[in-house]
């Protein structure tokens, strides 16, 4: 089993950063970064007009199923997805085996350069997702992560969820 | 898998509905749907058949409050429930923080009740989870039917842990959020557990 996936305020704002970066580069309309199942982690562009969290979810459903097929053909995984519609195009990609990077696009760029720009941004994501993950093994281990808000959790903050 | 964000300082769970063909695991989600504020909900999303009839999920995101300044959030999700597909249902238990499951309590759907819950022991054990230590609650639905069997018997078919049960009519909202309170609750125990 996996374990929970934290985001330091730190990372984020790397994060943020390369999202911000990519989604001029490449010219895009939105820059999407989704956990593999379905959390929105960080956008960059106009996101108004957009039911993000439903986006998140059905990306990482349909990368879930395009994983499915690829086992049944005997591929590891397909990396690489692209929609194109008769405005926007979406450009999905699989990042580190965990993240899923979305890019929404229209005519003002080309898959190319999307395609090259998501190529250099995903080596960067790579990097401060390893950086994520041994931030969060290394604060276990050393049981920093009594700190966590949810440690002193009480059972009336539970029940006040429902009233 | 819960998702910790310190940076917007949001927690989000997931929990999944699981449960034979036509026991009622979109009906829940549609209850809670309809009697939810809507600054609490996103869109109900149905990935369905022409016959609404699941095909892939249905995924209702739940804004629930606070907890300690973080926002917390749950994903509900329901799997397809019949029985050809199989390879959808797995997919959609990744990640998963809690199963409510579904029992249909008209006594021809005996069978089919059994049958769900081993896929899904088998299902959970492919993703690396272990049924009997995931936050769990089964719901007896459509205790409204004339044909139901008794929830003893049911429980002792489906429930051999113990877990907390509820009676439903999902269709009429019977049950429905003492069925999900119940697991959301688990969820957050378990989050405490951890952290």
């Amino acid at each position: 089993m996996s374990s929970d996936l934290v985001m330091y305020e730190e990372e984020f704002q790397k994060i943020d950063e390369e999202l911000q970066k990519l989604f001029q580069q490449a010219n895009a309309k939105v820059v999407f970064l989704v956990d593999k199942n379905g959390q929105l982690i960080a956008s960059a562009g106009d996101t108004h007009e957009i039911d993000t969290t439903s986006l998140a979810s059905l990306t990482a459903g349909n990368i879930a199923a395009t994983g499915g097929i690829a086992r049944l053909l005997g591929e590891k995984e397909f990396t690489i997805l692209f929609h194109e519609g008769e405005k926007d195009n979406i450009h999905i990609s699989l990042i580190g085996q965990r993240i899923i990077l979305v890019v929404i696009f229209d005519k003002r760029t080309s898959l190319g350069l999307v395609r090259l720009r998501v190529k250099k941004s995903s080596e960067a994501l790579v990097i401060i997702f390893n950086n994520i993950t041994s931030k969060a093994e290394k604060e276990k281990s050393e049981g920093k992560l009594d700190e966590s808000p949810f440690a002193e959790i009480s059972d009336e903050d539970i029940d006040n969820l429902f009233k | 898998m819960s998702f910790i964000n310190y940076a917007s300082r949001e927690i989000n769970c997931k929990i999944v509905y699981y449960g034979p063909g036509l026991c009622g695991k979109t009906t829940n989600l549609q209850y809670v749907y309809k009697k939810t504020n809507p600054d609490q909900k996103g869109k109900l999303i149905s990935l369905a058949t022409e016959t609404e009839r699941t095909l892939f999920f249905d995924f209702l995101p739940l804004a629930l409050g606070d907890i300690k300044g973080f926002k917390v959030r749950f994903h509900l999700y329901t799997v397809p429930g019949q029985v050809f597909y199989a390879a959808s249902r797995k997919l959609i238990l990744k990640g998963v923080d809690g199963v409510v499951f579904v029992a249909d309590s008209q006594i021809e759907r005996m069978e089919a009740n059994i049958e769900s819950l081993e896929d899904l022991r088998i299902n959970l054990a492919e993703q690396g989870y272990e049924l009997d230590k995931l936050p769990y609650t089964v719901q007896h639905n459509k205790r409204d039917l004339s044909n139901v069997a008794p929830v003893e018997n049911m429980n002792k078919l489906l429930n051999p842990r113990n877990v907390p049960s509820f009676e439903g009519c999902a269709v009429s909202g019977v049950g429905v959020f003492e069925t999900l309170k119940n697991v959301a609750k688990q969820v957050l125990v378990e989050l405490k557990k951890h952290c």
